[in-house]
């Protein structure tokens, strides 16, 4: 059994502390009205160095452009994007801390389903990192209903006076409206938390009664459909969640692309929290093959990853096509760094450090890799939610790193907890012995 | 002067993976061992270095992709720049996307032929080739283990061999070579 030290316990208390009241700094500051951003923006400006004059020499160009169509447009546009900001900083962190979890719950899906005999060792791992699909699937829930009700400005098409008038809007608003988006929400979150009750109920009920592997051949049953519910509703979530931030912009392969990033995370976590237990004597069991083949996943799926960002870059490139490369220009002329930055984190990177089979064996380069995946897949969530609520005004500022920081405590806080409520060893599954055994 | 060497045939590939564990314990040299299929871990059991192929792939990789880059540039930018889709831009690094499919075909192409090339050259097969399998039930359902006795008794080596579950062993004169 594994118990939560109290270390580790204050530090996520203190990172969700921390993030709470980095937060609520975020969402204060946020200007009330024109006036402000104005004042903001002048004594941005004033700070003076090579920074500030090039953010001035900007900023003149286009208000010359500005002030000659009437007054204060632009400064009116800055305040929604700056008053966006803290919601959308908030909603890619929850959303990619939860997806950490969603992507963990697909892979021990598919664990039962192929009837993998090498990772039944690792099978309590990953029902601990799916325990934050509960708390986590409920704040998401909440930041969902709060923009698909237009308290926030997050999602324009949940706007009535921006859908007015916008022919693409209307003839989305069968499908883009919030009371079918909470639905949806809910069915998506409801029938994920469904699977993950009854497959960690089984899993337990397995290492009490394995005598005839009952439970064991009603997970495999569960999990097979769930993989069928899962590819729909994870397609269907990512448009409602994420590409219906560009309501006007659409992609074929956004479902995939948005499952290749979260399957890495997930895998990538699984990763982690394995050599974090073992370095702490935990999970004796787990010997360098397991890590070995969890090293091979992230190596696989961050290419994989990068096949389909690439399918979709580069189609859209090369097709020209004005109502789909806007968003690839938004992305290229406001996002650069975080745009590329996020290639070479996420590919390259990857790529060349975990190529090598030995390497996969060292623990402090997996660990190593691991992270650089995760704040990789983290700005791809960033690149896909802030173009389209924040625009040009982003910057990584006190709400980014607050909100990370909040729900990275709050899933390690869950995670490590529910660790400590079943024994390590899933010690009923039949492929057990094979999983010790693992060797490569 | 004729060296010796001995054939045990084993009809298991489970018992030939102990019987080499249980030969090597007594620090007798093993020259071969002939096998219908590849047996997993059969190389870590005989202590064979890892093999270097997956280093030459890596290196046969970084030439398919330069070919790629040298020879898209070369037909695409400077030999005959055309307009498609609206791109003429006389710039590789501009175009590049449009090349990635080729820079990754190259790649994979020249990793994986040159790559079975040179695993044929490393095993010595090649057209015409004639078989070295000195017993040609190996290409059937028998394993054959081929041990050198160095200065050792031969028949403790062959009552060893018994023991380890070889349904035949045979003790082989070998000619000294004349070249």
């Amino acid at each position: 059994m594994y118990t939560l030290s109290n270390r580790l316990r204050l530090f996520s208390i203190i990172l969700m502390v921390v993030g709470l009241v980095g937060l609520i700094i975020g969402f204060a500051q946020r200007p009330g009205s024109i006036e402000e951003v104005k004042e903001m923006m002048a004594a941005h400006d004033a700070h003076g160095g090579g920074h500030g004059e090039a953010q001035t020499a900007d900023h003149g160009e286009s208000h010359g452009k500005e002030d000659a169509h009437g007054g204060d447009a632009h400064y009116e546009h800055v305040l929604h994007q700056l008053q966006n900001k803290p919601w959308a900083s908030l909603y890619a962190a929850a959303f990619f801390f939860f997806m950490i979890a969603l992507g963990v719950l697909a892979f021990y899906a598919i664990q039962f389903a192929s009837q993998a005999g090498w990772s039944p060792v690792l099978f309590r791992v990953m029902e601990a990192i799916t325990a934050y699909l509960v708390p986590g699937g409920l704040i998401l829930f909440v930041i969902l209903a709060l923009s698909g009700f237009h308290v926030n400005h997050l999602f324009v098409w949940a706007d009535p006076e921006k859908v007015l008038g916008d022919k693409l809007l209307e003839g989305k608003a069968g499908w883009l409206n919030g009371t079918g988006f909470i639905i949806r929400a809910a069915i998506f979150l409801g029938g994920w938390l469904l699977y993950r009750h009854f497959a960690v109920k089984y899993s337990r009920k397995q290492d009490e009664e394995p005598t005839g592997n009952k439970w064991y051949k009603k997970s495999f049953k569960i999990s097979a459909g769930f993989l069928v519910f899962f590819i729909y509703t994870e397609s269907m979530m990512s448009w409602d969640w994420i590409m219906s931030f560009d309501p006007h912009w659409f992609s074929t392969l956004f479902g995939w692309y948005v499952f290749a990033s979260l399957f890495v995370s997930g895998i990538t976590t699984i990763a982690l929290i394995t050599i974090y237990l073992k370095s702490k004597g935990y999970l004796d069991f787990v010997n360098n093959s397991h890590i070995h083949d969890l090293a091979k996943f992230m190596f696989g799926i961050s290419i994989f990853w990068t096949y389909l960002w690439f399918s979709q870059f580069m189609l859209i490139w090369y097709s020209n096509i004005p109502e789909e490369v806007t968003y690839f220009i938004t992305r290229i002329e406001d996002y650069k760094l975080p745009f590329f930055g996020m290639l070479v984190l996420n590919f390259i990177f990857p790529l060349l450090v975990l190529m090598n089979s030995d390497f996969k064996r060292v623990n402090w380069f997996v660990v190593m890799a691991g992270i650089v995946i995760l704040c990789g897949h983290y700005i791809d969530v960033f690149n896909m939610i802030m173009p389209a609520t924040v625009g040009e005004s982003w910057f990584i500022g006190i709400s980014e790193i607050s909100a990370v920081l909040l729900f990275l405590g709050l899933f390690i806080f869950v995670v490590f907890r529910a660790l400590t409520k079943a024994p390590l060893l899933a010690k009923g599954n039949p492929y057990l012995e094979e999983s010790k055994h693992f060797h490569y | 002067m004729a060296s010796k060497v001995i054939h045990a045939l084993y009809i298991d590939d489970d018992v030939l993976m102990d019987a080499v564990k249980k030969v090597r314990a007594e620090h007798y040299h093993i020259e071969e061992v002939f096998c219908p299929f590849p047996v997993h871990g059969l190389d870590k059991a005989m202590g064979i270095p890892h093999t270097r192929l997956a280093i030459t792939s890596f290196m046969y990789g970084c030439v398919g992709l330069t070919v790629a880059v040298l020879m898209m540039n070369y037909i695409m930018i400077e030999d005959w720049p055309q307009n498609i889709g609206g791109k003429p831009s006389f710039s590789y690094i501009e175009n590049m996307p449009a090349f990635v499919p080729i820079m990754f075909e190259l790649t994979v192409f020249f990793a994986a032929h040159l790559m079975v090339i040179t695993f044929y050259m490393r095993s010595r097969l090649w057209p015409f080739k004639k078989a070295e399998n000195p017993d040609v039930r190996t290409t059937d359902d028998h394993f054959l283990m081929e041990v050198d006795p160095g200065n050792q008794d031969v028949d403790t080596l062959t009552s060893l061999l018994g023991d380890t579950g070889a349904v035949e062993i045979k003790v082989i004169d070998k000619e000294e070579d004349n070249h």
